[in-house]
Formats: C-alpha cells, sequence, structure tokens
C-alpha cells in the first residue's frame, strides 16, 4: 500500500486541474501548447461556439479529400470523397457537470455514429465519473482522432484497421487528472460493452476489429454479458512530451446461449503505446503510436484468422515556414512524412514453419498548409505494399491525396 | 511566399495522377486475368465470377462450415495458382476401384477445421487417405475444351508399344447436374474424368459445386448435402453465383511462356523431350468446340496429356478415386510452373501434396511410369540438367 499512497500524496501535491476544463469550452483559438492537456482530454480539446444565454456550446469538423490511386497498374482514377462531418454538443449543466456529444457522419452520410455521448461529474480532479457512450482510451488516435489534428489525409492504418478507431461504446469509468510543475499525470478507465464473434468471422477473412463495429447493438447491450475493461495512464513532461499506456480486453465470444454452455471464453486483448514529443530547436514534431493484439483463436479454426496482431505508425511534422501567407497572418507550412506498419496475423504455418504474411506498410510524404490552426491543407503522396497470407509478392498502390479539413 | 506554393502544389498534382501510380506488373509473370478475345458481356461474368472466387468470404453468418476447410475459394488459390501446404485437404475412404467406403463415416473429404465451438472431422482410424495440394487455375477452360479423343489417342493402357508408358482415363460417375460435354467418350455409361489430382471430376460445374460443399461447407443446388450432418438443405449460394464461378474458371489464361527465345530453354525443352519426359506431359493440346469462342479450336502448350498414370510406390498413398489404382495419378499441366512460388509463399511446393520443394526434387520422386525418364534427368550431364531447369522455369 505505501508506494500507492505516496503515489497518491505526490498526485494531490501538484496543481489540481480537473479533466473537465470549461476554459475549452470556448470559441476558436490557438492550441495553447503550455497548457496541461494530454491525448485523453481531445474530446474537450476543441474548438467551441458559445451562445450568451445558452448553456450549450456547439463545434465541428469537415474533412474531404481527392485522390487518385491504383494498384499494380490498375488505376482507380481520380475519386472526390467527403470522408466525415462531425457535430460537437457540448453543455455544461453545472461548474462540474459536463456533457458533449460528438456525432459523425462517414462517407456523405452513409454511416451515421455517435461516436461520444457521455456525462461528466467531477467529484475531485482525480476523480471523475463519465457515463455514455465513450470512446474507448486505446492508444492516443482512437480519442485524437479530429481530421483537422492531423497533417495526412487518411488516418493510420494500424488505428483503423486494427485498432478499429473511432472505437466507441456504451459505458461507466472514472478518470482524472493532475500537474506538478512540468508533469501531468492523467489516467482514465472503464468498463463497457465490447468485441463480438465476428472480430474471427467476417469479410475481411482475418481477425478484425472493426469487424465488431458493424454490431450496432452494442450501443444498447453486450453480446454476451461480459464488459470489456479499459484502462490508459499518460504522462506528459513539457519539455520531453507525452507518453501513454493504454489496455483493453475481455470476453469476445458468446460462450453461452440460455445457460447452455457452447464455446470457453475466448478473450481479446490489446496493449498500446502512444508518444507525442518534439524536437524544440527545429519545431519537428514526432508523433506514434504501436499496438499489440492478442485473440484466442480455436486452433481447430483457420489458420487466416491469426491471434496476434501489431502495428503502428509515426508522423514527423516537420514547420518549414510560418508568419504571413496568402494573407493569413500567423499561417504555417509544413513538410510531413507518415511510417506506418501492420501486420495483422503474426506468427508461422503449422504446416511449414515459415512466416505468416497478411500485412502492410506504407510511407506517406506530405506538405501541408494551415492558414489558421484549425484549418489545414494538405497534399499527400501514398506508396503502400501489401502481402497476402502465404507472403507472396506484394500488391502496390501508389498515388496522390490531396484534402481538406477544417473545425468550424 | 505568394499564391506560388499553390501553383507548385496544383502542378505538382497534375504531375501526379497515373505517373505516380505504381506500374502493373508484366502480363507473363502473372498467373491470373482472362483470356484474350471474350466479348463485353463474357468480360462482366468473369469479373463477377472473380469476385465470387476471390472475394466472397463465408463465415459463421453467411454459411461457413459448420465443418470445413476453407473461408474461400482464393484461400487455397492465391493468384490462382496452385496452394500451400496450409491448404492442402485430405481425402479418404477409398483404396481401390471398388468405391468408397467410407462415405457414411464422412467421406471422402475431410473437414479439419470448425467453427468455434464445433468438432472438426476426424480421420477415421484406418482409412485409407492422401493430402491434396490445391492446384492450379489457369487454364482450366482449354483443357475442359480438348476433345477426349484426342486424349484418347494417347492412352495405351496395356503399354501395347513397351515404352513403359500407359496412360489410360479415370472412367467415372457423370453428375446428373453436369451437362454431357460435346464428343464425351462413354463407355459402360462412365465418362471420363479430366479434373482433380485423380481425374474424378468430369467438369468445372462439378469440381466447383463439389469445391463449395466439401471445402466450405457451403451448400447448394447442385451439392446440397451438408457434410456435418450428411443432410440436404437449403442452398447457401445462389445457382448463379455458382455458375459465374464456374465460367471465370473456365475463362482465366493459360500462363504465358517466358524467354521462349532464349538459348538455353530452347535447349532445355530438346533435352525434356529426349529423356521421355514429353511422353506424359505433352506439349500440346488442341482446342475443339466450345460454347466461349476465346476457346475454340486453339493450340495450347500446358505439358500434360490428362491421363493416369503409374506413378510407383513412392507416390502410392494408398488412396484413390474413381477407376483409378491408388498409384496412378493424373499428370499435371506444367504451364506456370515457373510463377508457382509466386503463389506459394516464396517456396515450390510440388507433386500432389507438396512434399517436393524443389523442381529438381519433383523429377527425382518420379516413379513407375516416369522412372525411365527420372533416370535419364538424372544421369544428364549438370549443363543439360541446368537446362532442362531452366526450361521449366520458364514455363
Amino acid at each position: 500500500m505505501r508506494p500507492a499512497l505516496a503515489l497518491f500524496a505526490v498526485l494531490c501535491a501538484g496543481t489540481a486541474v480537473a479533466q473537465i476544463d470549461s476554459t475549452l469550452l470556448v470559441a476558436p483559438s490557438a492550441p495553447d501548447s503550455t497548457a496541461p492537456k494530454l491525448n485523453m482530454d481531445a474530446v474537450y480539446n476543441r474548438p467551441f461556439l458559445t451562445f450568451d444565454k445558452i448553456p450549450v456550446s456547439l463545434g465541428g469538423y469537415v474533412e474531404a479529400k481527392v485522390q487518385h490511386l491504383g494498384t499494380d497498374g490498375v488505376s482507380d482514377g481520380t475519386s472526390f470523397a467527403l470522408q466525415r462531418m462531425t457535430l460537437f454538443v457540448a453543455s455544461s449543466i453545472h461548474r462540474r457537470i459536463k456533457f458533449l456529444s460528438e456525432i459523425e457522419l462517414e462517407e456523405g452520410g452513409k454511416e451515421i455514429a455517435i461516436e461520444f455521448a457521455a456525462l461528466d461529474l467531477e467529484f475531485h480532479p482525480l476523480l471523475n465519473l463519465r457515463g455514455g457512450i465513450v470512446m474507448n482510451p486505446i492508444g492516443a488516435f482512437n480519442q485524437n482522432h479530429d481530421g483537422p489534428k492531423w497533417e495526412f489525409n487518411d488516418r493510420p492504418l494500424m488505428a483503423v484497421q486494427m485498432l478499429a478507431a473511432t472505437w466507441s461504446n456504451v459505458g461507466f469509468g472514472v478518470h482524472g487528472k493532475r500537474s506538478s510543475g512540468p508533469w501531468t499525470f492523467g489516467y482514465e478507465a472503464y468498463l463497457t460493452n465490447g468485441f463480438d464473434a465476428s472480430i474471427i468471422g467476417n469479410g475481411a477473412d482475418r481477425t478484425s476489429l472493426p469487424a465488431a463495429k458493424d454490431n450496432a447493438e452494442r450501443f444498447t447491450e453486450s453480446s454476451n454479458g461480459m464488459p470489456l475493461t479499459n484502462a490508459k495512464v499518460a504522462l506528459r513532461h513539457q519539455r520531453f512530451g507525452e507518453i501513454g499506456v493504454s489496455t483493453m480486453g475481455g470476453v469476445y465470444n458468446r460462450f453461452q446461449v440460455d445457460g447452455l454452455v457452447l464455446d470457453k471464453r475466448r478473450r481479446v486483448d490489446v496493449i498500446a503505446i502512444d508518444v507525442n514529443s518534439a524536437i524544440k530547436p527545429w519545431g519537428t514534431n514526432l508523433i506514434g503510436e504501436w499496438a499489440w493484439v492478442m485473440v484466442d483463436v480455436p486452433a481447430t479454426y483457420t489458420q487466416q484468422y491469426g491471434s496476434a496482431q501489431h502495428g503502428g505508425f509515426l508522423d514527423i511534422v516537420q514547420p518549414l515556414h510560418t508568419g504571413t501567407i496568402l494573407g493569413f497572418a500567423d499561417a504555417v507550412l509544413n513538410l510531413a512524412v507518415r511510417g506506418e506498419y501492420l501486420d495483422w496475423n503474426v506468427g508461422t504455418f503449422r504446416e511449414t514453419d515459415t512466416r505468416i504474411g497478411d500485412e502492410v506498410w506504407a510511407i506517406v510524404p506530405a506538405i501541408s498548409f494551415r492558414p489558421v490552426p484549425g484549418t489545414v491543407l494538405r497534399l499527400n503522396y501514398r506508396h503502400e505494399r501489401a502481402v497476402d497470407v502465404l507472403g507472396n509478392p506484394p500488391s502496390v498502390t501508389g498515388g496522390v491525396q490531396f484534402g481538406v479539413s477544417s473545425y468550424f | 511566399m505568394s499564391v506560388r506554393w499553390l501553383v507548385y502544389t496544383s502542378m505538382l498534382y497534375a504531375a501526379g495522377c497515373t505517373r505516380l501510380e505504381p506500374a502493373a506488373p508484366a502480363a507473363d509473370t502473372l498467373l491470373d486475368g482472362p483470356v484474350e478475345g471474350l466479348s463485353h458481356e463474357e468480360h462482366l461474368r468473369f469479373l463477377r465470377g472473380d469476385v465470387a472466387f476471390n472475394d466472397d468470404v463465408f463465415h459463421a453468418g453467411n454459411g461457413l462450415g459448420p465443418v470445413f476447410v476453407a473461408t474461400r475459394c482464393g484461400s487455397c488459390h492465391a493468384g490462382d495458382g496452385p496452394g500451400h501446404p496450409s491448404t492442402t485437404l485430405v481425402r479418404y475412404g477409398q483404396a481401390d476401384a471398388g468405391g468408397n467406403t467410407y462415405l457414411h463415416l464422412g467421406g471422402p473429404q475431410l473437414q479439419h477445421r470448425a467453427l468455434p465451438g464445433v468438432q472438426p472431422e476426424a480421420l477415421p482410424a484406418g482409412a485409407p487417405s492422401s493430402r491434396f495440394l490445391p492446384p492450379l487455375n489457369t487454364g482450366l477452360g482449354f483443357l475442359d475444351a480438348v476433345p477426349d479423343a484426342d486424349l484418347l489417342l494417347w492412352a495405351d493402357e496395356h503399354d501395347a508399344d513397351g515404352d513403359g508408358i500407359s496412360g489410360r482415363p479415370n472412367r467415372v460417375e457423370r453428375k446428373t447436374y453436369s451437362p454431357l460435354r460435346a464428343g464425351t467418350s462413354e463407355l459402360n455409361g462412365q465418362v471420363m474424368g479430366r479434373f482433380g489430382r485423380k481425374s474424378a471430376v468430369y467438369d468445372l460445374l462439378q469440381q466447383t459445386a463439389n469445391a463449395y460443399t466439401q471445402d466450405i461447407g457451403v451448400v447448394n443446388a447442385f451439392e446440397p448435402v451438408d457434410p456435418d450432418t450428411h443432410e440436404a438443405q437449403d442452398p447457401e449460394v445462389p445457382t448463379a453465383t455458382v455458375h459465374d464461378v464456374v465460367f471465370y474458371l473456365r475463362t482465366l489464361k493459360a500462363p504465358v511462356q517466358r524467354d521462349r527465345d532464349d538459348a538455353d530453354v530452347i535447349a532445355g525443352e530438346a533435352v525434356f523431350q529426349a529423356i521421355g519426359c514429353g511422353k506424359c506431359h505433352r506439349a500440346e493440346l488442341t482446342t475443339g468446340t466450345s460454347s466461349i469462342a476465346a476457346l475454340a479450336h486453339r493450340t495450347i502448350r500446358p505439358f500434360t496429356d490428362l491421363l493416369m498414370h503409374d506413378m510407383g510406390p513412392g507416390l502410392d498413398d494408398g488412396y484413390t478415386e474413381g477407376s483409378a489404382s491408388s498409384a496412378e495419378w493424373r499428370t499435371p499441366a506444367l504451364w506456370g510452373l515457373g510463377l508457382f512460388p509466386d503463389s506459394q509463399g516464396g517456396s515450390y511446393f510440388l507433386l500432389h501434396d507438396g512434399r517436393a520443394h524443389s523442381i529438381g526434387e519433383a523429377i527425382d520422386l518420379h516413379g513407375g511410369e516416369g522412372q525411365g525418364a527420372r533416370d535419364a534427368y538424372q544421369a544428364l550431364p549438370a549443363a543439360d540438367r541446368d537446362k532442362l531447369l531452366r526450361f521449366l522455369q520458364s514455363l
């Protein structure tokens, strides 16, 4: 107990900063790099519009792109897409009771999802109760995914195709944050509904956590009565940046029906590490994330569905010019590059003891222009190599993408 | 800074587009793709079949299993090439021409995989069995269109010419749903099998319908009996889709030989013929009539006679199908051989169960009717042997 008490004492010794920072609920403002914000604060770390005499704040962002991609000599031609339009509605019910929702319309409205709709009650800066639809804190991108914050038109492969970003569920939990000098510590812990058996039985023909997103019933009931446990701790130093460690796990299969046992309880577990740092002298920003997925796949099932996955990405963003551009006083022109890798099936074939493929890597150089902090125009070139499950010669995808994303 | 950067950005995007996209691999390095000369409607049907074959994934929610071997057609035939040891299947229950005696126990195919919570099938103790590597898909339509009469010209069941080669057709029962091919040779109510390692399958409709049921556990109008319950069930795949897949398999192009003008390749083919490989691996066949104009009356170079040959005790697993003996195997086509590693994960897995890991090893494992050619191959000077292998890799 002593180490735990000591840690608690250290945390309490610093300046108390609530997880719900009502100063964030203000009209659009430039990001304040000195504020003690963590990736897990992303739901509130957005520009909102407030109205006199109405305790409701509104916001949102839009994201659109045009791309010209091809694979192995077969061109998809030029294609335009409204990737998503997201609306935020926040309300300060009380100084210590807040509600925030995020409703996302993807692919021109084909997919409409409530990604976040939760009530926050602050009992103490280190103890806030959150209930509703929460974005599971696994890695950083799942919570900090707003398009205008990124220099690339596509979301990271590992976040979308492995960790199911944006992965939201109904549940309850606690979170808190404490600052002390240059240090900021935060945590989150939730129990939510979770995955289902579609993660090892889906149209992707591979173990796919995102397959569970097709089950909208997870917002009303658990598929098996077993909650998904999810926790994250993050530590930030004003000078060195932030590191977060998160974990998520639970039983995914429906192991019994009407008391009849159908199968053993099979778990899915995820561990993720995220970092966010800067090389101050150059102004270079580094954002990275890596995650591991472990799934209990029956030995008598097909090896097409892997029992382990891992992958991650690293973004390097270098401001080239800051100042007046095209009449925008504080515009920024960035040069950026993303490297990403994802192995959907880590392991070896039982028959040959040779490595299972089913992996992809990509490199994406980019130029981005930010006329204002909350608006970005970005030009990317994407080069991607995907290997099938047997490890045959890769299919190569490449091409140019141009897009815009902005808070409104 | 000025508007110049916008102009540069636009120019970069304009310059990008197609020129920045990856180039297509050379056609002769790929096994998949349609035959030349298909009509517009045939191309559309080919594409429908392509999607059904390669992209339709079956799972618990749409008919997979509950016991099965694979989750989609394409998983056993990556790039329409031959399979990998991880996708082999096991056939069992028949030791001689007397028929399969294990049908009541789940034969003739083992479904060794199952949905979670379901027990997969186990090989019955003492059952004769053999592992089959999924075969190459490409060029099947051409092989389907070769007249029986042409193949029977090479049959020499009793080795009347004394050359040690005695190919013969595998006589099998034709499924009632398989239409009779023009010029089909019938003997005592049986037809000549043409597809499968044991040549026990009459046509590609039987091959496809059977694969849906036995490989994926997806019953269909043609093969409605579920391999798990052994009871007839409602179709789990539309009949039109089965026909589209058959059409796709019929219209996959024939593999294209590379380096045909290379001196070593030319010399290697001469060695191939000189040592007797070509007596079974017949270089050229000519198709007859076909409902698909692009397949009719074409000369192809598959290097097979589509007949059964005794390959000796080393390749005799004790299991058979149709009227063939357990040591008899259909001569596999050699076209595409040099590209096999591109669909087998970078390695060679040759012969019926993938036991040979190189072309040379596959030749070394030939016995029975292939022993003469094997001995001649092993006696070749190293230079000639290299040329022969160079030729085989060009196919």
